[in-house]
């Protein structure tokens, strides 16, 4: 049952992530992400990471990608043309890719082949208690310094928004 | 095994019966609306209109679906998908009363029980967005992209107040599985106000009921904030383009998502199944008394028909409420049928608020829809949470 | 390699979570070195941190730890503000020079 549920979901990460690279559409990228991030959050769940599973699902796919969604509909961003690629990415882009892709399985086979297996519920330290104590107990500076990080954001993108008014 | 040939027949009863409800939820809010406005409403396919969402169930299906030549047909047919699949998908969390036991299996009347389950809720209702955005886009026509782009930025701003004032009741209960949250809330104080979260607790959160409310309003497109489908604005927003049963879908997901969100307000504020006062003082007879009160006035009025069909239709249906009060009266099915009528009136009761309110008010504007959210609901909600939770901290 | 009467009695080598993490990720970069359109850009980096996600996943289930959880929090809240300011910085790019081409936004080199 596990491996059932991990071959047909990291197909769908797999064939999504293609999606988001191949498509000429940002809108079909965009949605072809929102794809990605709905496996890995299956994938998540059978990791023990319910929560962040769910988070997942509410912060990327629920508002980062909306928002990417919302900017490419208010743009109205069209198609993506072909033209003015370079030889040399033509021609050495996929091979080289594989061979690095190769290059990482390999190690990680070497390296993590004895890691352990997964098997659902052998792992349940995911919850929403045990997240909020790690925050705030061991991560309490981290935690904090993120919610100045996101005040800078807010205000960085805030006085982006406000020039072009002007 | 039995497990799931019993989650099997559970899905299966719990589809059928939240399909018909969805249907008859539209004739509802067209009666509703109608008396509001004294008129009459759908009256004449079958008794009262009774059989009208069977013709127009037939009348969708039946239809030629018209697809524009324009369009991005993968999109434009992938969204009103989306929209229901997500509107549908969350009920599959939401627990609507204690257990049931049929000889040797005992089974809870919940799909299934997850505990992250008011997490999942708010995730499904998070991407239930893309079929709005998605419609708006792929029907490539002004007033739809209009209507798209107008849901993806309300959704997102009323997001967060909606968050804000879950996260209070949450605060209180400890816990987000959805049936503890319920049992968190069983019992009276001073033996007779119940210990729901909108009365009890060391904060009663009737600040974040209404958030909650005002919230779901935005959420589910309804109005006063229907602006993604704002009909003398944009015609008809992001489905215009759409007919038969596309449209229906659209239509069914916006239903199923007023259910969806009056079943967590029932769940986390109102006490979900736990009647209003104790057992103790009659609460069990509350029910049998309303069936058998509506029974009542259909054999009167079947005896003195104001219309000629009256005199056949009443009488049948005081007999049908005769019966299911002596059902409800019925010992053995007490423990299970008490709590699902408490779930049920509460669940029901917040939908007819939804539709008084559409009789009521004006749709706002967007700028007013927008700076509420923002200026207004949001700190609520985030002052509501501190309260809430110095209250809970004092607490322990 | 697990031969595969043990994979279907024990689960799935947390080795195969790191290889589809490895996979995702170097389709993330291979996406932020085609594409041309902006926006397509941003969002294989997007691609690429959920890549690293899943291994930060995989091994806090290693280690039976909730550390590694924590980490992918921390990573979805900056790329949360990351959208952000980067999307803002995109709408304002385009209302100045009106395109989403990264090839023809090269004032630095004229």
């Amino acid at each position: 049952m596990d491996l059932f549920f991990f071959v047909l979901f990291a197909t769908v990460a797999v064939l999504s992530a293609i999606s988001v690279v191949v498509q000429r559409h940002p809108i079909a990228s965009a949605l072809s992400l929102v794809g990605v991030m709905a496996s890995l959050a299956v994938l998540y769940l059978a990791l023990g990471a319910e929560f962040v599973a769910m988070v997942q699902i509410i912060v990327y796919a629920g508002a980062v990608m909306v928002l990417f969604v919302f900017v490419i509909m208010l743009l109205n961003a069209g198609a993506e043309e072909r033209r003015g690629r370079s030889l040399t990415a033509h021609l050495l882009g996929v091979p080289v890719l594989i061979a690095f892709l190769g290059l990482i399985c390999y190690f990680v086979q070497r390296e993590f082949a004895n890691a352990g297996f997964m098997k659902f519920g052998n792992f349940t330290g995911g919850s929403a208690q045990s997240i909020g104590l790690a925050l705030f107990t061991d991560y309490l500076l981290p935690f904090e310094i993120t919610s100045v990080l996101i005040l800078i954001a807010i205000l960085g993108a805030i006085v982006l928004a406000r020039k072009e008014m002007d | 095994m039995a497990f799931y040939i019993i989650s099997l027949i559970k899905i299966a009863l719990v589809a059928f019966i939240l399909l018909t409800v969805l249907a008859y939820l539209q004739w509802v809010e067209r009666k509703v609306i109608a008396h509001v406005q004294v008129r009459m409403g759908p009256s004449r396919v079958g008794p009262h209109g009774l059989l009208q969402p069977l013709a127009d169930v037939i009348k969708l299906i039946t239809k030629e679906g018209v697809m524009p030549p324009q369009v991005n047909v993968f999109f434009y047919l992938l969204a009103p998908f989306l929209a229901v699949f997500m509107a549908l998908i969350s009920i599959s969390v939401i627990p609507f009363g204690t257990q049931v036991t049929i000889g040797p299996w005992t089974t809870q009347l919940q799909l299934t029980d997850v505990n992250v389950g008011i997490l999942f809720l708010l995730a499904v209702s998070s991407m239930g967005v893309y079929g709005v955005a998605l419609a708006g886009w792929a029907s490539n026509n002004k007033y739809a992209l209009l209507g798209g782009l107008r849901s993806s930025a309300q959704m997102i701003s009323y997001e967060l107040p909606m968050s804000f004032s879950i996260a209070s009741p949450l605060l209180i209960a400890g816990t987000l599985s959805l049936r503890d949250i319920v049992n968190a809330q069983a019992g009276y104080n001073f033996g007779f106000l119940p210990k729901w979260l909108i009365f009890a607790g060391p904060f009663p959160q009737v600040i974040s009921f209404f958030v909650f409310m005002i919230a779901a309003f935005a959420e589910t497109n309804r109005i006063p904030f229907d602006l993604p489908e704002a009909e003398n604005e944009l015609v008809a927003g992001f489905h215009v383009e759409y007919s038969s049963m596309t449209f229906a879908s659209f239509f069914m997901a916006e239903y199923a998502n007023m259910v969806t969100v009056c079943s967590i307000a029932t769940l986390l504020f109102l006490g979900g199944w736990h009647p209003l006062w104790p057992a103790a003082y009659g609460s069990n007879f509350v029910a049998p008394a309303i069936l058998f009160i509506a029974g009542a006035l259909c054999i009167y009025h079947g005896i003195n028909p104001a219309r000629p069909f009256d005199r056949y239709t009443l009488p049948v249906f005081g007999l049908v409420f005769f019966g299911l009060t002596a059902l409800m009266l019925f010992p053995p099915v007490i423990p299970v049928l008490m709590p699902l009528f408490w779930f049920l009136a509460k669940c029901g009761f917040l939908l007819f608020v939804f539709i008084w309110i559409r009789a009521t008010l004006p749709r706002f504007r967007y700028d007013q829809l927008m700076g509420f959210a923002w200026k207004f609901l949001f700190p609520v909600a985030l002052l509501n949470l501190l309260v809430t939770g110095l209250a809970v901290a004092l607490g322990h | 390699m697990p031969d595969a009467l043990a994979v279907l009695h024990n689960g799935v080598p947390i080795s195969w979570y790191l290889m589809l993490s490895a996979v995702l990720f170097a389709l993330g970069v291979a996406g932020f070195l085609f594409r041309r359109n902006i926006i397509t850009v941003f969002m294989c980096i997007e691609l690429m941190l959920n890549a690293v996600n899943l291994s930060f996943i995989a091994f806090a289930n290693v280690h039976k730890q909730v550390s590694g959880q924590i980490f992918v929090f921390f990573v979805m809240v900056v790329a949360a503000a990351e959208a952000a300011v980067g999307l803002a910085i995109i709408l304002t790019v385009f209302k100045n020079r009106s395109t989403l081409n990264i090839d023809e936004i090269s004032t630095l080199k004229n």
